[in-house]
């Protein structure tokens, strides 16, 4: 390998002949963008069995005196026994739908898969600053999934405490099923996860500050780059506070520490715990987990501005602005976690502060969203599937970000606290638009990863469907939890009180069941068209960035020759001084040609 | 049986799709059929008109659900600071229904309207200082008042002043059951720690502790109309949260500490009950159960039993298997009420007392096992004084 690296790493004009065996292409493969795909493939196998488990848990809620012939099958004896869900596995099937979608889905795969095609496709690189980190990301990314999906296979079942984890239910296997060795593996998981993300956020981070091609100024990236950049500075920041969390807890654990635990009475004894506190895991904790939603939802965002500029043949409005919000966003998120523990018993002065900064990062937020609909205005739309999931995130973001004044004020989230309202916006926010963000991505850039097109009906399809579907679910679930029903509940007929809403979530379950199956839509367009797609052409949706100046096949180092220049911003679109409405990166300025953008 | 169902639905949903795929090529026919994947004029219009009606489907949802579950919302608080909360809540609710309506007309209105057409061009607009501007200083405005409302509002209910003529109760968080313990006449609660539970003393009070002898353990909540109540509230095992969703209260309970909230009730339960929308709402509920009585007594079951409203204090933090079913019924009663029903209660001093004497006097006719368990009584209660 080294001898070959030698050979032919110098003359980048020579390293596509360079011969590689399926296991170096396919498996071990340092190429960003195949590492992008497995990324990508690994987190649509991991979104289906997260989605499906939501499915399940959906009908357990709507119907909770039924017995389901698939629960049974999928659950086993044990856990569904004659079809009747059990509750223990029903907090499994939370805690790791939580895990899964959060960490797997919208992390991983979502920053996976795009930072690493795009990256180096957007500033104009060979490849990411090293290749074989890249790798050993991927490679630690795919064997926390398997420890993860493991977990579901042992006796005492999977962790099921939350994807939130509070100690002491986690850390107490008396307290609950899935505290035992599900709970550790799901903690050696999430650390090999965490390590996995760094390594692949440190390479981000380095990538665009270096390798930047000529003339790409940080103000001539296009804002899904400056979008990949924060959130991986982010995730540096953040991830490694739920590592020593995650380590302070398996000490807790296994090792009889107390940095979590205190005074504890639990099956009949006194344990020896004293002097921790479970708030503490908390803080530690939602230091991550806030910054987390970010981590999810900026790459969307980043994606969407280019999505939508793209599609209105128009410059994204307040280029500048949007990235002055995106570094907003990613400096308050750091400043907010707080608004999680509002009731927590933390002293009541912090929810001050917390609400305080918490409502502040709803400016940037605004200004994000007032900056998509303006460049839509007098635009010349094309509505490919691509950019309806862009509006689309931008109606969810705005729904379900709205909802977060109310949460974020310290006053009102007492009542709503860990009651459906919380579920309802936090999906809306980051669930359902961070998946919009992914969908328009995987829409838009398709032709890029394989080189085929998918076909446009099915996404139309899948859009209209699933827009349709995630509001009928979320929108009706703000209401069940104005009406005070928590979250996290297996069944709520114990509460004669809720009996009223039960309409209501049968109504929500069909919706999901509904959306859950049309997702099948999306699976078959995806893995159909890899194959029988549509050939694409090179630049499809004529864009003016970087990665469609390279080859349809897929080569090394991604231009044939040398790295082109770049000669002005991304968003030039419908640019009056040109004929064509759109400009690439690389077309010099003509003579006398102004910047018209400040 | 829901094998079959499935299987239709499925199938259902195949047909359902393959017809809207359909549907969708057949609008290709006579426009110029291009097999790019890229979307066409014809699209765009499809598109922008579909997004037309999803603004439509929008409002007419949100309208619809306003009407239909608007009524299942946690109405008229039960609690004095209730109010502040829920005027806080409106004044949200009316803001954020404002914003909504713009800017989901502005989103897809634009995106109807601007439809692309084949050789057009978009208008090339950049920035704009001023429009930033706006949208930067009116949220700004909007924000620093909902801050300021709800930061007053925050203190005034999260800082107990010790001064007033409060009633202390304890909440007593284990998995899956409350307790509650009042204070008694001194108004302080005995120190109690989880290591001093000990057969009927499962709160562990420290029942050497003077502050102890005339506390009051009970498995109902009872609180007096027109006091403010101070809960100090404690978990022996994991988190819990006391959340009382009527009285706009809410905190956790945490092992090792003690947490607290404190409000002031203003309806006792039985006026409560009278309120028209409860009325309303108790008997919708019960009609709903009578009607699935009907389907449980054909499976041969009992029927369920009418719904009655009570207070209720519900676990709202994960805390194992059985969370579900963590609650408490709270009774508010008048204050006289209230004192006549204190009075019925036993001190958990004279509980610990009897029950200590009472395997004694049982053992005592089985003969010599008696000093064995008196020996291992002291030593525990050695034990814990070493402590």
């Amino acid at each position: 390998m080294s001898a070959e690296a030698h050979d032919h790493g110098h003359d980048h004009e020579h390293e596509h002949h360079h011969k590689e065996t399926f296991i170096t292409k396919y498996i071990f493969s340092t190429d960003h963008k195949m590492i992008a795909k497995q990324y990508l493939i690994t987190g649509i196998f991991m979104g289906i069995i997260g989605v499906g488990m939501s499915m399940l848990f959906r009908m357990q809620l709507a119907w909770p005196e039924e017995s389901f012939k698939i629960f049974n099958i999928l659950l086993g004896d044990k856990w569904a026994p004659d079809g009747v869900m059990a509750n223990d596995i029903y907090l499994s099937l939370v805690t790791i739908h939580g895990t899964i979608m959060v960490f797997f889905v919208l992390t991983a795969a979502l920053s996976g898969t795009f930072s690493n095609l795009l990256i180096p496709l957007q500033i104009g690189a060979r490849d990411m600053a090293s290749g074989f980190m890249n790798m050993v990301s991927y490679w630690l990314f795919f064997l926390s999934s398997v420890i993860m999906i493991s977990s579901l296979f042992i006796e005492s079942g999977p962790a099921n405490s939350g994807w939130t984890i509070y100690p002491p239910l986690s850390a107490l296997p008396q307290a609950i099923s899935g505290s035992g060795l599900g709970m550790t593996l799901w903690l050696v998981s999430m650390a090999i996860f965490i390590a996995s993300s760094l390594m692949g956020s440190l390479n981000y981070i380095v990538t665009v500050i270096n390798l930047r091609t000529k003339g790409m100024s940080m103000t001539r990236l296009p804002l899904t780059i400056w979008a990949f950049f924060v959130t991986a500075i982010i995730g540096v920041v953040s991830f490694p506070v739920l590592l020593s969390a995650a380590l302070l807890l398996i000490f807790d654990r296994s090792f009889g520490t107390s940095f979590f635990l205190s005074d504890i009475y639990i099956a009949g004894e006194v344990l020896h715990y004293q002097g921790g506190s479970p708030v503490l895991f908390e803080h530690l904790f939602w230091f991550l987990g806030h910054p987390e939603v970010y981590i999810v939802l900026l790459p969307a965002l980043g994606i969407t501005s280019e999505v939508i500029a793209t599609n209105s043949r128009k410059p994204i409005f307040g280029y500048r602005a949007m990235i002055m919000s995106i570094l907003a966003i990613a400096f308050l998120s750091t400043i907010v976690w707080g608004h999680h523990m509002f009731i927590s018993g933390m002293n009541p002065f912090l929810g001050s502060v917390f609400t305080f900064t918490t409502l502040l990062i709803a400016i940037p937020s605004a200004v994000k969203a007032f900056n998509y609909i303006t460049t839509l205005w007098k635009g010349n739309l094309q509505l490919n599937p691509a950019m309806l999931f862009s509006i689309g995130l931008v109606s969810t973001f705005i729904t379900g970000g709205l909802t977060g004044i109310i949460l974020g004020d310290s006053t009102l989230d007492i009542n709503v606290h860990d009651t459906y309202f919380v579920v309802a916006h936090f999906h809306l926010v980051m669930g359902i638009s961070a998946l919009y963000g992914m969908f328009a991505g995987i829409y838009h850039w398709f032709p890029k990863m394989f080189g085929r097109m998918l076909n446009k009906n099915l996404g139309y399809v899948h859009f209209w469907v699933t827009a349709i579907c995630a509001y009928g679910v979320f929108f009706p679930m703000h209401f069940i939890g104005l009406a005070g029903l928590p979250r996290r509940y297996y069944t709520n007929t114990n509460f004669p009180l809720f009996d009223d809403l039960q309409n209501v979530n049968v109504l929500i379950t069909t919706f999901a069941l509904v959306g859950g199956a049309f997702q099948l839509v999306f699976l078959y367009n995806f893995f159909s068209s890899i194959f029988y797609g549509k050939k694409a052409v090179q630049n499809p949706w004529r864009s003016n960035t970087l990665e469609w100046t390279t080859p349809v096949e897929h080569i090394h180092g991604n231009w044939p020759g040398e790295i082109p220049e770049v000669h002005r911003w991304p968003y030039d679109y419908s640019n009056p001084n040109h004929e064509e409405d759109f400009v690439l990166q690389t077309t010099p300025m003509k003579p006398g040609e102004e910047v018209l953008h400040h | 049986m829901t094998s079959l169902l499935v299987i239709i639905v499925l199938v259902l949903l195949a047909v359902a799709l393959w017809q809207l795929t359909k549907i969708f090529d057949l609008t290709q026919v006579g426009s110029n059929r291009d097999s790019s994947e890229v979307a066409t004029d014809n699209d765009n219009n499809i598109q922008g008109y579909l997004m037309f009606g999803f603004l439509a489907f929008i409002y007419i949802f949100s309208i619809y659900g306003l009407f239909a579950w608007g009524g299942l919302v946690l109405h008229t608080p039960a609690s004095a600071h209730g109010a502040l909360v829920d005027n806080l809540m409106n004044i949200s609710w009316v803001l954020l229904f404002t914003v909504q309506a713009i800017t989901q007309v502005l989103l897809h209105y634009f995106a109807f309207k601007y439809r692309g057409k084949q050789g057009q061009k978009a208008l090339y607009f950049a920035d704009n200082n001023k429009l930033e501007a706006i949208w930067s200083i009116i949220p700004a405005v909007v924000l620093a008042g909902l801050i300021l409302y709800g930061l007053y509002a925050w203190t005034n209910i999260m800082f107990i002043d010790d001064e007033d003529d409060t009633v202390v109760v304890e909440l007593y968080a284990q998995q899956f059951k409350w307790t509650a313990r009042y204070a008694g006449e001194d108004n302080v609660l005995g120190k109690a720690n989880v290591r001093y539970i000990e057969g009927i003393n499962t709160l562990g009070v420290d029942m050497s502790d003077p502050y102890a002898q005339d506390d009051i353990v009970v498995s109902e909540l009872h609180i007096p109309k027109g006091r403010k109540i101070h809960f100090k509230m404690r978990s022996q095992d994991v988190l819990h949260s006391a959340y009382m969703p009527y009285f706009r209260a809410q905190m956790n309970c945490v092992p090792g500490m003690v947490t607290e909230f404190a409000f002031e009730p203003v309806y006792t339960t039985a006026e409560y009950r009278e309120l028209p929308y409860m009325v309303e709402k108790v008997s919708h509920i019960n009609e709903l159960r009578a009607k699935k009585s009907i389907d449980i007594v054909a499976k041969g079951g009992t029927a369920l039993d009418p719904y009655t409203f009570d207070y209720l204090l519900l676990c709202n933090k994960i805390c194992g298997a059985s969370h579900y079913n963590m609650q408490m019924k709270i009774v508010v009663d008048t204050p006289e009420d209230y004192k006549k029903w204190v009075a019925e209660q036993a001190l958990l001093a004279q509980q610990v007392k009897e029950s200590k004497a009472a395997p004694a006097d049982a053992t005592a006719t089985a003969g010599a096992t008696t000093d064995t368990v008196a020996v291992k009584d002291t030593i525990a209660v050695s034990v814990i004084a070493k402590k």
